[in-house]
């Protein structure tokens, strides 16, 4: 059975159509890259895949159930993790507990008023941080860390819940190459490894060409071509609507 | 550094607490809303003073001389209570006066009931305070809103007006100034109709509105309990849109100068009030406290200096008539307690702790761009109480 | 009633309704761009018509006078407002949310007990507007021509404002600074001059509104209070920053107190009356409270972006360090000693009861709005329903006095449990108001349901029972609760909820996409805080003896803010230092000065200025630099 089927989503704004008839499959362990020029609707998708907006019409099936009209904090309990195209993390803890509070959530622990939520499963959670690079940072305050870092600290509390289905919104802005290189690289590893399906965004095209399995690409709220690198990189469309015609080179949006 | 400042915070109150108790003064514990209803309070507070001077110039009461300590609860029932605990507590004070809100009254009337302290409410209003939440450790001094409203009654009557209207702030003191004037007013003139009721937010009327309400209700007669600002915007919209115009009026306290001179040249002409006419009252008694006052304040007396400078008066004569402060001794004392007041004799009955202190009614008038009551009259409030039997029901046994 | 009659009613309603808008145009304004709770716009609004009021005396006898008296007033408040902005707020713009209030609340005593040492305690009647002194007939009826001129003002300075905002740069900067200042400041405009200058026009405005109300009105000094209140309303039912929003809201909340004074007492079948006049107490709040639940950004708000606290972002919570346990535990025997040190019937035995209450009341409150996020401004609604809860179980009930205090919790919890549901539904300002409205329907109803509550005079004989009833076994047991309850919402914030708490503070969006049910979170959130609360309550009534509709005032839940950013928001011992410290000061500054408003105001103001994270985050900093 398909991971996660997206069927003739849509949605629009006040008149404005942000996202149209749009579909796509994501099976698990493969990385998808949805790309598009800003404004494409990319975010608007994230945000009816994990529960955020409520799309007009279409269907998200994840696991053959659909998903659609559940809060986010129920899809999340289903297997669908989420990174923001603005890193959200909280500020006011360090990187561990930020990673404790996933954990917590995860085994449904959130209303204990006695215990210490920091004592909470600190093993699994400093485990995370060193899948991500991040275990000396651990006691530092989110609010103070560089902004690579929280994007990283962000995956580790993606993967907490051993998510079914990642969804991640630019995950490597705001990183040097060489860290988004790195990052993406662990991203691939934990997909291929836990058999996790990770649909992600990027204007970064060494990491889309160089990360992505398949890609789809939207262009004012609609698919416009869908299909490996190869395909997508030599359709006739895509370079007229997103690289601009004529062009070859400059392959950053 | 939490230490620290609780810390700082507990030494301060010990050494303020370290009063040496003293012998000599008599000390009184008054407590009131002084910044709040400052209208009021600042000339309650000048009678007040006034009264211990003239007492202690004559050489106190028993050979001691008086002194009083004055607390400020911020318009809080809460915070009295905490008052009265500091004075009893700290200042040694030997019983405790004072209260302007009813529930502040009313808080500080059981609170010298459960800790058996004398207590002289001197002008809160509540018939509750000698009624359903009286008890044996509490006098009250002013006339209560019952007794205020039954001495403007014959007036009400010998209108021989049909239909009435009621404005009132809706609390405690509107709601049962009303109530009193509905069921004292129907027993006398069963016919009548109250065709208005119009309770308002103290100190939100919503003055234009209201008097077109009333008027829309065609009363021939109104019956008035605002005071302060809102009475002041009511009759400005009355007078304006010609509300009274043929229209007798009865109304609760407009007579006193805290609330009829802010009206100025305003001030409505012919309507029967409770007040109180400094002006013009010529007993001995007065003439000698007007005197003394303006002499010392080069100001005249409102009501609140009146009352004040009685409380003081009143307790001077219980301390004398008891020989002491024990409150024992001061409750026997103060029961059937007579004294002389700037209104002539006063006695504090035995059945309800209610002292016959009254007030004045008559008409409002304009004279010299100001307001001022004319063809007044004291009434004693000794004619202006239930039966004792009423007041035995109404009333839990000590 | 005849139509006539309503006709003529709803011009009477357009009249307030102006009135109304004139005093809340300047805190829409102010609040839009600058995100302050301008505590101290009632104090504006109450110093033009003072001002106006001297003036007129000179010089107000012709039109020209009156109308250039009125102006005079305006332009002075004006200058008051501005002066108040760059003396006072400029210096605490980057502190932690709604801490101006805290400085704005300090300006509002001293300018109360101004007014009084200035003006006199005498209300102030002022003169009739020349020339419009008069009615004008309508339909039978009369219409004050003064009324009639306020509409028409009304409409004027709405359209003005509109002009200025639309037509001119100025205009646009403000409009661009609403949805971002930074993004001004980015633009190379001078923000400080800016803010200045919506200051300056917030504070005319209300200084108009106050002398335009002068020939309605007496000034007097209780008219600041009712004045913030009221603009409160407006400006949040109409739309935060939103001019429009704030006229149509004023015309809305008139027209319904118009016309429910209209109806007046209505008789019903089987002998049932509704007053409808009596609705008229707390209609706005009602109003307020409807809007909010239906349209949560006001009747013409836009959504508000997430608000971004310009303070510095909150330290991780630390669990006690050695020296803090070995302080909190030396202070807990200091005070079990206390009533030996200081004698069992002192009177620091009675102020330290009330600290205690104090204490639990501000920790209470804290816990919902530092780890909360969540700003109430009517926690006295929990506190009054606890304390309410416990007297009607001892009085009407007649269950034993500890079962009644043991159950207060019940009757914050439960006003929480209703509340907090409608509450958790919206976020920041809009929040806190609608927490304020709860407040005031709560007031209202107790006020009103005198069978059950004794109306204003409240409820007395709520003694302990006679085995508490000393003060010294009442001190102790109000210490140990205290301090038990204290100790255990820290627990509670270390707890998996606390975080889950803090977690829906920092980041909604994080927390919702790691599974946390946010609403869910804030609303137990709001019923523990609310059973702490009543708590506090019940032992409040037990301690004084008898309890009045005071209990759940607007005053006392200003008090409880005040406590908590006293001692400042992001920590912990804040609520407990900022409690302590404010009741002793108030205690003591009540004592010892005879305009104790304004001194309680000047001090204050001294530590707001002095340290602008509170005294417990000063009081880090100085331990982190030594």
């Amino acid at each position: 059975m398909t991971l996660l089927l997206v069927e003739n989503l849509a949605k629009g704004f006040g008149g404005v159509c942000a996202v149209d008839n749009v579909s796509f499959r994501l099976e698990a362990g493969e990385l998808l890259a949805m790309i598009g020029p800003n404004g494409a609707g990319k975010s608007t998708c994230f945000n009816m895949v994990n529960g955020q907006l409520r799309p007009d019409a279409g269907r998200v099936l994840l696991d053959g159930k659909n998903i659609v009209g559940l809060p986010p904090h129920d899809i999340w309990r289903m297997g669908v993790g989420r990174t923001f195209q603005i890193a959200a993390t909280f500020g006011s803890m360090t990187a561990v507990e930020n990673v404790q509070m996933a954990l917590i959530s995860r085994e449904g622990l959130l209303y204990r008023m006695w215990r210490r939520a920091d004592r909470h499963a600190r093993e699994e959670a400093m485990s995370l941080l060193e899948r991500v690079g991040m275990a000396d940072q651990a006691e530092r305050p989110c609010g103070i860390l560089a902004y690579g870092d929280v994007k990283r600290i962000e995956l580790a509390i993606a993967l907490a819940n051993r998510p079914k289905v990642l969804l991640m919104d630019e995950p490597t802005a705001g990183m040097a190459p060489k860290e988004r290189i790195a990052l993406m690289a662990l991203t691939r590893d934990l997909a291929h490894e836990n058999g996790i399906g990770v649909l992600f965004t990027e204007h970064s095209m060494d990491v889309v060409f160089g990360y992505a399995d398949k890609l789809i690409v939207l262009a004012r709220g609609k698919m416009i071509a869908e299909g490996d690198r190869d395909s997508v990189r030599d359709n006739p469309r895509v370079r007229e609507v997103y690289f601009g015609a004529g062009k070859t080179a400059g392959l950053h949006a | 550094m939490r230490a620290s400042i609780l810390g700082a915070a507990f030494l301060a109150a010990f050494a303020l607490g370290a009063h040496a108790q003293t012998q000599g003064p008599i000390r009184i514990g008054e407590i009131n809303s002084y910044k709040a209803q400052a209208a009021f309070l600042e000339p309650y507070r000048k009678g007040m003073d006034l009264a211990v001077q003239e007492i202690n110039a004559a050489g106190g009461v028993n050979g001691r001389k008086l002194e009083v300590v004055t607390r400020d609860d911020g318009g809080n029932p809460g915070d009295a209570v905490r008052n009265a605990e500091e004075l009893l507590s700290r200042e040694k004070v030997d019983f405790l006066v004072g209260g302007f809100l009813s529930n502040i009254g009313v808080a500080l009337t059981d609170f010298a009931k459960q800790n058996k302290v004398f207590f002289l409410a001197s002008e809160p209003l509540t018939n509750k305070i000698v009624w359903d939440g009286g008890n044996r450790y509490t006098f009250r001094l002013r006339p209560s809103t019952y007794m205020q409203v039954k001495m403007l009654i014959p007036e009400a009557v010998a209108a021989k007006k049909k239909r009435w209207a009621l404005v009132y702030p809706n609390y405690e003191y509107g709601q049962s100034a009303v109530a009193t004037f509905k069921e004292l007013l129907k027993a006398r003139q069963p016919d009548v109709e109250f065709v208005s009721d119009q309770a308002t937010p103290l100190g939100k009327i919503d003055a234009g509105v209201v008097t077109q309400a009333i008027s829309d209700a065609k009363p021939d007669a109104i019956f008035n309990v605002l005071f302060g600002a809102d009475l002041a915007k009511f009759v400005r919209e009355g007078e304006t849109r010609d509300l009274f115009k043929d229209k007798t009026v009865v109304s609760l306290l407009t007579g006193e100068p805290e609330y009829i001179d802010p009206l100025k040249a305003e001030a409505p002409v012919g309507w029967y009030v409770t007040g109180y006419p400094w002006y013009a009252i010529k007993t001995p008694e007065h003439d000698k406290f007007l005197a003394a006052y303006q002499k010392q304040y080069n100001d005249y007396p409102r009501i609140g200096s009146i009352v004040g400078y009685t409380a003081i008066q009143a307790v001077a004569a219980g301390v004398k008539k008891a020989g002491s402060t024990d409150t024992n001794a001061m409750i026997n004392a103060f029961e059937g307690l007579e004294f002389m007041s700037p209104f002539g004799k006063v006695m504090f009955r035995k059945q309800d702790h209610q002292s016959t202190l009254g007030a004045y009614v008559g008409k409002t008038a304009v004279k010299d761009g100001k307001g001022v009551m004319v063809d007044f009259s004291y009434k004693d409030g000794s004619d202006f109480q239930p039966t004792d039997e009423e007041v035995k029901k109404l009333r839990p046994a000590d | 009633m005849s139509a006539a009659g309503l006709l003529v009613q709803l011009l009477n309603g357009l009249a307030d309704a102006s009135s109304l808008f004139l005093l809340s145009a300047g805190l829409s304004l102010i609040f839009g761009v600058s995100r302050i709770v301008n505590f101290a716009h009632g104090s504006l609004y109450m110093l033009g018509a003072y001002v106006a009021y001297s003036i007129l005396e000179r010089i107000g006898g012709t039109p020209l006078g009156f109308w250039g008296s009125v102006l005079l007033a305006a332009l002075a408040v004006g200058a008051i407002g501005a002066m108040i902005e760059i003396v006072v707020l400029r210096r605490i713009y980057r502190t932690p949310e709604l801490f101006q209030l805290l400085a704005t609340f300090a300006v509002s005593l001293i300018v109360k007990d101004a007014v009084l040492a200035i003006w006199g305690i005498e209300d102030l009647l002022g003169p009739r507007a020349p020339g419009l002194a008069g009615a004008i007939s309508i339909l039978g009826r009369r219409l004050p021509q003064y009324d009639a001129m306020l509409i028409l003002i009304g409409v004027v300075v709405l359209a003005g404002l509109h002009l200025l905002l639309t037509r001119t740069r100025w205009g646009v900067l403000l409009r661009a600074a609403t949805q971002d200042r930074d993004m001004v400041g980015a633009l190379g405009v001078n923000q400080a001059l800016l803010m200045t200058s919506v200051f300056c026009l917030g504070a005319f405005l209300a200084g108009l509104g106050g002398a335009l109300q002068l020939p309605r009105e007496p000034a007097n000094a209780g008219i600041d209070i009712t004045a913030i209140g009221d603009a409160f309303v407006v400006v949040v039912v109409g739309g935060l920053g939103s001019i429009p929003g704030a006229f149509l809201a004023a015309v809305l909340i008139a027209e319904i107190k118009a016309l429910c004074i209209a109806l007046g007492t209505i008789a019903l079948p089987f002998g049932l009356t509704i007053a409808f006049p009596k609705f008229t107490l707390v209609a706005e709040f009602v109003v307020m409270a409807v809007v909010l639940v239906l349209r949560p950004w006001g009747l013409l708000g836009k959504p508000q972006a997430a608000a971004v606290s310009a303070g510095p972002p909150e330290t991780p919570l630390a669990p006690a360090g050695r020296a803090q346990k070995w302080l909190a535990s030396a202070v807990f025997v200091a005070l079990l000693l206390l009533p030996l040190l200081a004698g069992g019937n002192s009177y620091a035995i009675v102020l330290a009861i009330d600290i205690f209450v104090g204490v639990l009341f501000a920790t209470s409150l804290h816990f919902i709005m530092g780890p909360g996020g969540m700003h109430s401004f009517g926690h006295a609604a929990y506190f009054g329903l606890g304390a309410y809860a416990s007297a009607l179980l001892l009085k009407a009930a007649g269950l034993p006095m500890p079962v009644a205090l043991l159950l207060s919790p019940l009757g914050g919890g439960l006003g929480a449990l209703l509340f907090g549901w409608f509450c958790v539904r919206l976020s920041g300002v809009y929040l806190a108001m609608l927490t304020l409205a709860f407040g005031q329907i709560v007031w209202s109803i107790v006020l009103q349901w005198d069978d059950l509550t004794g109306g204003s005079n409240g409820i007395i004989g709520v003694w302990p029972s006679a085995w508490l009833a000393s003060k010294t076994t009442y001190f102790y047991l109000a210490l140990v609760v205290c301090a038990a309850c204290v100790l255990a919402i820290r627990r509670i914030l270390f707890s998996p909820f606390g975080f889950a708490l803090r977690a829906t503070r920092d980041s909604s969006l994080r927390s919702e996409a790691i599974g946390i049910d946010v609403r869910r979170i804030q609303w137990i959130a709001f019923i523990v805080a609310g059973a702490f609360c009543g708590l506090a309550g019940g032992l409040f009534a037990f301690s004084k003896g008898s309890i009045s509709p005071e209990t759940i005032s607007v005053s006392r839940s200003i008090d409880g803010l005040v406590m908590v950013l006293l001692g400042g928001v992001q920590s912990l011992a804040g609520p407990v230092i900022g409690a302590a410290s404010f009741l002793v000061l108030q205690d003591q500054v009540a004592r010892d000065f005879e305009y104790w408003r304004a001194a309680l105001g000047v001090l204050i103001l001294i530590l707001v200025l002095a340290f602008p994270g509170g005294l417990v985050g000063a009081l880090r900093f100085r331990l982190r630099r030594a």
